[in-house]
């Protein structure tokens, strides 16, 4: 509609404040990346260990390890964003609940402690149940863990893009593609063939999953609101074009044709090349998604 | 009691003093602005015409920005303003991503988020919003829209057919008017906008001292 408006009226804007820039940028998207590794690879903890649990024992520990370090990458980037970082505390001395950034540190914390716990119950006690206790505690709260984020862009009203329930799907996908992806890095050929397959389907089916959301959203998207169309100009021949199409290869279309090799042809080396290329074109893809709303001009 | 603002596009001739007079009121840094004035030039030569929009915070019933902002340094006073508590702000941009109108921004000088709050300080001293004061039109009318009796209230019954809000589609519930307004002013979608394009982009200073 506003393409006929500015045909027919010629309207320029002549006078105004510049365009305002990106002010959620890359330091956003290593917390979106780092936090879908460190939940992620807790959700694929707690299938390996329900369906394997003889076999896969040995990933409590390097899991649980690997969740802290990445989830306080998420917490350090989350905290190095603010403009006031001394001032962080005030999330939990002054809380405001209606806001998706308040729930979600209340539960990262949450999920931190428990991490923190399934480390000292595995490391210092050698306890595995208690270990496994704590897991089914914590995979709940993974959960919502990994979809605040989608809640914090449903609040973010002014982005068309970034839309419920689509982001909230996203979000889960990309928590499962760098869950598998870092699990079958960490596993290496300690997995048996079986495991590795399981890993490489739930690889493949995220990333299938996650492309036929983007491409839905970059065909239909444009339909249901003019922002939306607006904005997708900027990976449609736009300034983001390549990259965007970069991050959809290396995340999802890279990942579905090597899981796809090596299930037919049984053979599961070719799938750390996949999970090395899912994990770097989730950081690529997630990126542009954040980035290309924020450069309509809201005035 | 709910204040609310509107502007008559009809008599604003884009002097720009309601800019100015917020800026120096509010102390608002350079390169940042609490209120601007658009400028979208319409039609072709010599058929052309110049609108302008003064552009400040709308004051939601529904703010989005008080909804996001983690610790509530936006909240409502009882008056109905949108107001900000810049000690309590951890700029972490919540707000900035949620305000459809692109009335927040980041101030350089606190590193807190800000915007305009209809001069709550001024309206706690029965005094007008700054740019109310200066502008030398009467294009800005403040008051009580939940007065039968105030000015605002009478402007808008008395204009019904011609006043709007932007972007009502968003639910926010703006308490910030219009009249004369149209797509081209008021939809941002609706003008083409290219970077850097401003009237003033080349402006060259005199050197200190005049001619050397």
């Amino acid at each position: 509609m506003a393409h006929e408006i500015i045909a027919a009226t010629n309207a320029i804007v002549t006078l105004d404040v510049a365009l305002p820039g990106i002010v959620w940028g890359w330091i956003i998207t290593m917390n979106m990346w780092a936090k879908s590794i460190g939940t992620g690879i807790i959700f694929l903890t707690f299938f390996l260990l329900k369906k394997y649990p003889i076999e896969t024992g040995f990933i409590r520990f390097p899991a649980v390890v690997i969740s802290i370090v990445t989830i306080h990458l998420f917490l350090f980037f989350t905290v190095i964003d603010l403009h006031q970082m001394f001032r962080f505390w005030h999330i939990f001395f002054y809380p405001h609940m209606t806001s998706a950034i308040t729930v979600g540190a209340w539960m990262a914390t949450g999920f931190v402690g428990l991490i923190l716990g399934m480390a000292y119950f595995i490391y210092l006690k050698k306890d595995e149940a208690m270990y496994d206790k704590l897991l089914n505690y914590t995979v709940v709260l993974a959960i919502p863990v990994t979809l605040y984020t989608a809640g914090l862009m449903a609040q973010s009203t002014a982005r068309e893009l970034w839309q419920m329930p689509t982001e909230s799907a996203q979000m889960i996908l990309a928590a499962l593609l760098a869950g598998s992806a870092t699990m079958l890095l960490m596993g290496g050929n300690k997995f048996s063939d079986e495991i590795k397959k399981d890993l490489g389907i739930i690889l493949g089916l995220s990333a299938l999953a996650a492309f036929i959301l983007y491409m839905a959203e970059i065909i239909f998207g444009p339909m249901k609101a003019e922002e939306v169309a607006a904005v997708l100009e900027y990976i449609k021949g736009g300034e983001y074009t390549i990259m965007f199409w970069m991050g959809q290869l290396l995340a999802f279309i890279v990942p579905m044709v090597l899981v796809c090799m090596s299930i037919t042809k049984k053979s599961y080396y070719l799938l750390k090349v996949a999970a090395i290329s899912a994990l770097i074109g989730l950081w690529i893809s997630k990126h542009v998604w954040l980035v290309i709303p924020q450069l309509l001009s809201m005035s | 009691m709910q204040l609310g603002f509107l502007v008559d596009l009809h008599l604003c001739m884009g002097c720009k003093g309601c800019e100015i007079a917020c800026k120096v009121e509010n102390e608002v840094p350079l390169s940042t602005w609490r209120l601007r004035v658009k400028y979208v030039d319409v039609g072709s030569f010599p058929e052309t015409r110049r609108t302008f929009t003064p552009l400040r915070c709308n004051h939601c019933a529904n703010a989005p920005c008080e909804r996001i902002c983690p610790v509530s340094a936006l909240h409502y006073l009882e008056n109905g303003i949108v107001n900000i508590d810049k000690e309590r702000c951890i700029g972490c941009a919540g707000c900035v991503m949620a305000c459809p109108y692109g009335a927040i921004y980041i101030d350089p000088q606190t590193q807190t988020a800000d915007k305009c709050t209809y001069c709550a300080h001024r309206i706690a001293s029965a005094m007008m919003p700054s740019c109310v004061v200066a502008c030398p039109v009467e294009a800005n009318i403040f008051g009580d829209i939940s007065d039968p009796m105030s000015s605002i209230s009478k402007y808008i019954s008395s204009h019904q057919g011609n006043v709007q809000v932007r972007k009502p589609e968003k639910g926010t519930e703006p308490h910030h008017y219009y009249v004369g307004g149209g797509n081209v002013t008021l939809n941002p979608l609706a003008s083409f906008r290219g970077e850097g394009h401003n009237l003033f982009n080349n402006l060259t200073h005199l050197p200190v001292g005049g001619h050397h």
